[in-house]
């Protein structure tokens, strides 16, 4: 469907926003409706050009709770869907987040975290909305959220959340900051033909015989699109697998341990991460974010003074690797998270740990990067 | 007697008899947009009805066409959606006034301001009646519901003149009792291009009715009779409704205006590349092999 | 609206000149008991009066509408239209032309 150029092949030197507006039109998203918010506008700013452009179409609406429902309702009229949001709006759209994960749609939320909380730092950095991702809609669910660290990274990663959100039919997060939002380095976008896509599945029976939650082996069920003859009944009710809402507890247990056991049970799918020198450490220091990539310094000097520390990037954030962590901490003295809050996914690190190893955490307000000192020095008492 | 009534069809007949109550004017309502859109020769594949929650809500579990039940207030926006992914699909909001006025209200407003191409049906029963009968934004001055105990402190809104102020391109308002002009109103807000709104007043015997003491709905229905004025073309600012007295229903507004649709292509002129108005159906994919889940 | 009597032929105040081509439509009633819900607005609003309330209920317990004058019907579909369950619909009846005038 898309034309030769839709996708700006070649170097670029580009900033985080508009590498992941590019990522976006790369991976075949055709529809944004969002609103503006300090610091992700220019990621709307750039495909209110760009989407018409390459034939799609670019909305704003009245506020990130429209845009939220605009990009499910987009999603079911058959398009590749995405918004971009900061803190203040990412609160707005947990409600319909919600309804993403109820009935099962496929779309990208980009989160260019800010400081908060409130209105907060609109223009620094924060990562204060990481257990927000997780737990941010009401209910039981389980979500999928990235971190990218550079504008490449935003690239790609926005690419892998679309590929993600098509083939497990979820709402996947992008869970950016600021400063990588806003940095600007090169950005390498590689040839159509290189990248690689998934796309929903769609319907192998007849409109007789579909069930829009009927799932498959691997837990997801396929979707049909609005429009081509399905009929099909879509709510966000607790509903049976013809899609009718059902008010009891036996529908509730089946649908709602499946939607978390489509995330679960594929978790070995879905988790990725970056190690550098994890094996054989005596520090980990896990991060994500610009949080990993602020870590670089710290470590190498560390490296310098002779205590053997390794890196975990979390590339997926939500499904957290436990399993790793866990096998890390019965090899490792201790872990060290920074992270620009006062404590989220270092939390996770420590559950995870079980007390095989000390977590520490070194957190910030919020309005700027890590003191590459401060780094060290949690890496120095974890090695003790 | 096994027969299949004219409407099942569009009806989906294992969730028939519906959970409204008796009485409740939303039956109707719902016969006559069935009615409406037999006669309109819409194609049915091409029909999706968005609702929002409430007891008018559940109008779209009822429909055999693709329908949502979204959250609530956000039928609008997510029709939005739904309609500029494929603008080949006619997509009808329909929900009561709670739900589109109150918490739906901004996005009500702005989808009338930009006139997008779809149609809202309104049933207005003054109340919030899924919730048990609680006051909301067209509840009338004075009236009594669980949290107007009171009576009720507020002026409400009158639909049609907000639709007519936002932007609608077709304004009408009936009552469940007058089911011919009705069906023909929805036939027409059918086929107008751009944000039609057609207000429907109903019954709510089990909540707003009792609780004024307007007895059952039959009874509205003959007050509806005796009260009921059709003013075709009046002015939307004079039409609000009070707890006693005239209703006044027919078609306020019917204008021409591009639609925003019409606007995009306009302003992008030939950058305008059209792939994403035709929706072919996606191809059926060939044999895949699933992997299963892990464990 | 002018209350037809009850006899078979309407009475005129001036006879319609193309009487003898007029056909009134009759209309056999379909009952869907079980969907009824008994709010009567079909028995009121039937203009030749045909429906009443039974003294049978359904298994909800719901008195549902009986055609007590079918001959009367003239397949008006005012019940199909207001009913609010889908409990009722009527079908035209093909009738010989009647001559209800001279």
């Amino acid at each position: 469907m898309e034309s030769e150029s839709d996708v700006l092949a070649g170097e670029h030197f580009l900033s985080g926003n508009e590498a992941c507006a590019e990522g976006a039109i790369a991976a075949g998203c055709r529809f944004f409706a969002g609103y503006p918010i300090t610091p992700s506008t220019e990621v709307a700013e750039h495909l209110a050009e760009r989407l018409p452009e390459v034939g799609g179409i670019f909305v704003q609406m009245e506020d990130e709770i429209a845009s939220m429902n605009a990009i499910l309702g987009a999603a079911w009229g058959g398009k590749k869907t995405m918004t971009a949001t900061s803190g203040p709006g990412f609160s707005l759209m947990m409600e319909n987040l919600g309804l993403g994960v109820m009935t099962e749609t496929p779309c990208v939320l980009v989160n260019v975290q800010r400081g908060g909380p409130s209105t907060g730092l609109p223009t620094l950095v924060g990562q204060g909305d990481m257990m927000q991702a997780r737990w941010g809609s009401h209910g039981p669910y389980e979500i999928i959220a990235l971190s990218p660290s550079s504008p490449q990274e935003f690239f790609d990663f926005t690419i892998k959340a679309f590929n993600l959100s098509e083939q497990w039919r979820v709402p996947v997060l992008v869970m950016a900051d600021e400063v990588v939002g806003h940095m600007t380095e090169k950005v390498t976008i590689p040839e159509q033909d290189s990248i690689n896509l998934v796309a929903r599945r769609t319907p192998r029976v007849s409109p007789e015989k579909y069930r829009p939650y009927e799932p498959d082996e691997d837990l997801v069920p396929q979707m049909a699109i609005a429009g081509t003859g399905y009929r099909m009944h879509i709510t966000g009710l607790t509903h049976d697998r013809k899609g009718y809402p059902v008010i009891n507890e036996e529908a509730q247990g089946e649908l709602v341990q499946r939607l978390v056991d489509k995330i679960r049970r594929n978790r070995n799918k879905i988790i990725e991460y970056q190690e550098d020198m994890c094996d054989g450490a005596d520090v980990i220091v896990c991060s994500y974010g610009i949080s990993a990539r602020t870590s670089l310094l710290p470590i190498e000097k560390a490296r310098d003074e002779g205590i053997k520390v390794g890196l975990l990037k979390l590339v997926v954030v939500w499904p957290f690797p436990e399993e790793r962590i866990d096998r890390l901490a019965g090899n490792c003295k201790g872990f060290v998270v920074p992270e620009i809050n006062f404590g989220q996914i270092s939390l996770e690190v420590e559950r995870c740990a079980h007390g095989k190893a000390k977590v520490i955490q070194v957190p910030h307000a919020g309005g700027g990067i890590h003191d590459p000192e401060k780094v060290l020095e949690a890496i120095r008492r974890a090695a003790a | 007697m096994n027969e299949r009534h004219p409407k099942d069809e569009m009806l989906r007949e294992d969730r028939i008899p519906h959970i409204w109550c008796s009485g409740c004017g939303l039956g109707t309502c719902l016969a006559a947009f069935i009615s409406a859109v037999q006669d309109s020769g819409i194609p049915r594949e091409k029909m999706c009805v968005v609702s929002g929650i409430g007891c008018t809500g559940r109008v779209a579990g009822y429909l055999n066409v693709d329908s949502f039940h979204t959250t609530h207030g956000r039928a609008i926006p997510f029709a939005a959606g739904l309609h500029l992914a494929n603008p080949s699909l006619k997509i009808v909001v329909f929900s009561g006034d709670g739900d589109l006025i109150a918490i739906g209200g901004n996005h009500f407003i702005h989808s009338a301001r930009r006139n997008l191409d779809m149609t809202v049906i309104c049933v207005n029963n003054f109340n919030y009646g899924m919730t048990g009968g609680q006051g909301g934004p067209t509840t009338p001055l004075g009236s009594r519901t669980t949290t107007t105990p009171y009576g009720n402190f507020e002026f409400p809104f009158s639909i049609p003149y907000l639709a007519a102020a936002s932007g609608a391109s077709y304004v009408a308002r009936w009552t469940a009792l007058d089911t011919r002009r009705l069906i023909k109103s929805m036939g027409e807000a059918l086929h107008k291009r751009g944000f039609s709104v057609v207000e429907i007043i109903s019954p709510c015997p089990t909540l707003y009715n009792r609780l004024n003491k307007q007895g059952s709905g039959l009874d509205v229905l003959k007050r509806y009779q005796r009260d009921t004025v059709i003013q075709h073309g009046a002015d939307p600012s004079k039409v609000a409704i009070e707890k006693e007295g005239k209703i006044i229903v027919g078609k306020f507004v019917d204008i021409e205006r591009p639609t925003f649709l019409d606007l995009v292509k306009e302003r992008l002129g030939d950058k305008f590349k059209g792939p994403w108005e035709k929706l072919e159906p996606p191809e059926v994919p060939l044999e895949v092999t699933i992997p299963s889940a892990d464990e | 609206m002018k209350e037809a009597s009850t006899a078979e032929k309407p009475k005129y105040w001036r006879t319609p000149l193309d009487l003898d081509k007029l056909k009134i439509p009759k209309g056999k009633l379909h009952l869907i008991k079980e969907r009824c819900k008994g709010c009567s607005f079909c028995v009121e609003y039937c203009p030749r009066d045909v429906l009443e309330l039974s003294l049978e209920f359904n298994s909800k317990g719901y008195h549902f509408p009986i055609a007590s004058h079918e001959e009367k019907c003239v397949n008006c579909k005012l019940c199909e239209m207001l009913c609010p369950e889908f409990a009722i619909f009527c079908e035209e009846v093909e009738t010989e032309v009647e001559k209800v005038g001279k």
